[in-house]
């Protein structure tokens, strides 16, 4: 049976020749994808004194560990930020799924009467929106968010399409007589919705989940609008503050010492390539996981009610 | 009527907790930012009593802040940056990533396929200022690659980062480089979608691979690359703020070519302080976004019903 089918599938195939040019062509991008990452791994151990004679280099003279060494050492800073981005990612993420989730339950029900009036509402955020400055007063003045958790929470916490991508879940894998079925056994709306639907729902959840994390981990977007206090800055901001302070440094540094010192006391080019390394190691080892996911949220998110 | 209005409310109330804090989340962060733009409309001035007293106590000045706008360089300058990349993104974005779809589709072994998709895919996972220090691996002036490289070959160094006329390639190559992976799994999985036994009629009528491709597989794609272009075309007016503001770290000598209209909003907020002006350039964009998400959409639903936004 196994041979037959194969036989078959030959047929299929392309000539030999073509198939190694179509291997060429994708492993050569998929390499140059993901050669970048390795290089900077590779600057990160390299000897800082090598590096300032040679330029980053992928076959340093030296290896050293002294960067991770500093890091870890003068790493205060570092380990804040570490702090800051898991605590707005798990706090986000778990904020986004409990109002993404009940906000497109409700609008998935066909007993809801005002679901046409909400759903409307949220959809029109995806085809206008008030733009960045208005948003920006909001956020500062009327809301108060400014050097707060929340200025990094919450304009992130709600998104009209995961809205969209789970309606569409929920009205494609939670059957109408599941439910009917529940009420008939005399279960209110909320506990319909725990015990019936949400078990039903992971795998659409676990999609927005995954979505939102990503969102959150590598957000830098609203630290610089709306922290400038320095201990609240996320990582992937914090390794964006060191390079705007060095090249400010850099550009002003013609004979003062004051600057020299500064710029003695700031982390070294390993240094930093060590903070970004450590800064998407996480991601790095998640993301084949997070790649399912991905693809399958792609694919839910094209089909419609 | 009331009554039956009361009524409907408490029918429906916990349907009604349940959107209550998506609800004013939109209102907060969608709504109210709506309503914001009238500063467009106002010489805004910044008052300690709080938010509606800045509103209210700001000037009208009717259009003012867009005649600035318009009358300055820069309207045209963001203007033509934000379509023209956006424009080649597209274009070259969806060749490639149909090629690449196709190329992965057809590799003979799925394993490596599936290693090279899983390659491929890394880039779109990472944030821009990881991406940012990336290029600068290879841009630096000092200690960067290429001009390791350059001064291989004997020629002068570059310095990558106040030199215009490179920009738009290193701007389109970076972008390339981040979304063809994403993209081509899109397109990936239509292929995968395609009922095999098309493939089988046209073997057994003497077809080789590539006439497979070429009347099998664009053909049936081509719902699909249509819908996912017109809907690229609806959000030409908006660019990815990380790709143009990270990329090229903000350098001033470069803004010719590396401002768009969400880098200039930014901009006009944080360093100049131009708020009126930047809340117009806004709006603009907003407004010409929204015109031409509708009509994107509305030639969606001629082609394809259900592929359509709304």
């Amino acid at each position: 049976m196994s041979t037959l089918v194969k036989k078959q599938r030959d047929f299929h195939k392309l000539s030999k020749t073509w198939n190694v040019l179509f291997n060429l062509f994708a492993g050569i991008f998929a390499f140059l994808c993901v050669f970048p990452f390795i290089f900077v791994v590779i600057i990160s151990f390299t000897d800082e004194g090598v590096l300032a004679r040679d330029g980053y280099s992928l076959f340093p003279a030296k290896w050293s560990l002294s960067a991770y060494r500093y890091v870890f050492e003068s790493g205060d800073m570092l380990l804040r930020s570490y702090g800051v981005t898991i605590l707005v990612t798990l706090l986000g993420t778990l904020l986004s799924l409990l109002f993404i989730s009940f906000y497109a339950y409700a609008i998935s029900r066909k007993s809801f009467r005002y679901r046409n009036f909400f759903a409307f509402f949220a959809f029109f955020t995806m085809l206008f929106n008030g733009g960045l400055v208005p948003t920006y007063i909001i956020v500062t003045q009327f809301l108060g968010l400014k050097d707060t958790i929340w200025a990094l929470v919450m304009p992130l916490a709600v998104n009209a399409f995961y809205i969209m991508i789970l309606r569409t879940f929920y009205s494609t894998s939670v059957p109408d007589a599941l439910i009917e079925s529940g009420k008939i056994d005399g279960a209110g709306e909320f506990r319909i919705f725990l015990t019936l639907v949400l078990p039903l729902s992971l795998p659409g959840l676990a999609t927005i989940a995954l979505f939102s994390t990503l969102g959150y981990w590598n957000d830098w977007f609203n630290a610089l609008l709306y922290i400038d206090d320095p201990n609240l800055v996320p990582l992937q901001s914090m390794l964006m503050r060191i390079e705007t302070s060095m090249q400010f440094i850099m550009q002003n540094s013609t004979n003062s010492s004051l600057s020299l010192e500064a710029l003695r006391s700031m982390p070294q080019d390993t240094s930093r390539m060590a903070m970004v390394v450590l800064a998407t190691g996480p991601i790095i080892f998640a993301y084949p996981f997070f790649q399912r996911y991905f693809i399958q949220g792609l694919t839910v998110g094209a089909v419609k009610e | 009527m009331i009554g039956g209005f009361i009524r409907n409310i408490i029918k429906d109330k916990v349907m009604l907790l349940m959107v209550l804090p998506g609800a004013l989340w939109f209102l907060f962060f969608s709504y109210l930012p709506m309503m914001g733009t009238v500063i467009a409309f106002k010489e805004y001035r910044y008052s300690r009593e709080g938010f509606w007293a800045s509103i209210w106590g700001s000037k009208w000045v009717g259009w003012d802040n867009f005649k600035f706008l318009f009358t300055t360089n820069d309207a045209y300058i963001i203007t033509r940056n934000t379509l023209l990349y956006n424009a080649v993104f597209i274009l070259l974005g969806l060749v490639l990533s149909v090629v690449m779809a196709v190329v992965l589709a057809e590799i003979a072994n799925k394993k490596l396929a599936k290693v090279y998709q899983t390659g491929m895919f890394l880039p779109y996972f990472l944030s821009w200022v990881v991406v940012g220090y990336f290029a600068f691996s290879f841009l630096s002036s000092e200690s960067g690659v290429l001009n390791q490289i350059l001064s291989y070959f004997g020629a002068e160094p570059v310095n990558w980062y106040s030199e215009k006329k490179y920009w738009p390639v290193i701007l389109v190559l970076v972008y390339l480089w981040k979304a063809l992976g994403y993209n081509s799994v899109v397109y990936l999985a239509a292929i995968m979608g395609i009922d095999k036994s098309l493939y089988e009629a046209a073997m057994i009528d003497g077809a080789g691979k590539f006439q497979q491709i070429k009347n099998i597989t664009l053909p049936l794609l081509s719902p699909i690359i249509t819908i996912m272009t017109l809907l690229a075309i609806g959000k030409i007016f908006y660019a990815d703020f990380g790709l143009f503001y990270q990329v090229p770290r903000n350098s001033g000598t470069l803004y010719s070519v590396t401002n768009v209209i969400d880098t200039y909003v930014y901009q006009g907020l944080k360093s100049t302080g131009e708020i009126g002006m930047s809340t117009a350039a806004g709006l603009y964009q907003s407004v010409v976004g929204f015109v031409l998400v509708i009509t994107s959409n509305y030639i969606v639903r001629k082609f394809n019903k259900d592929s359509a936004l709304f």
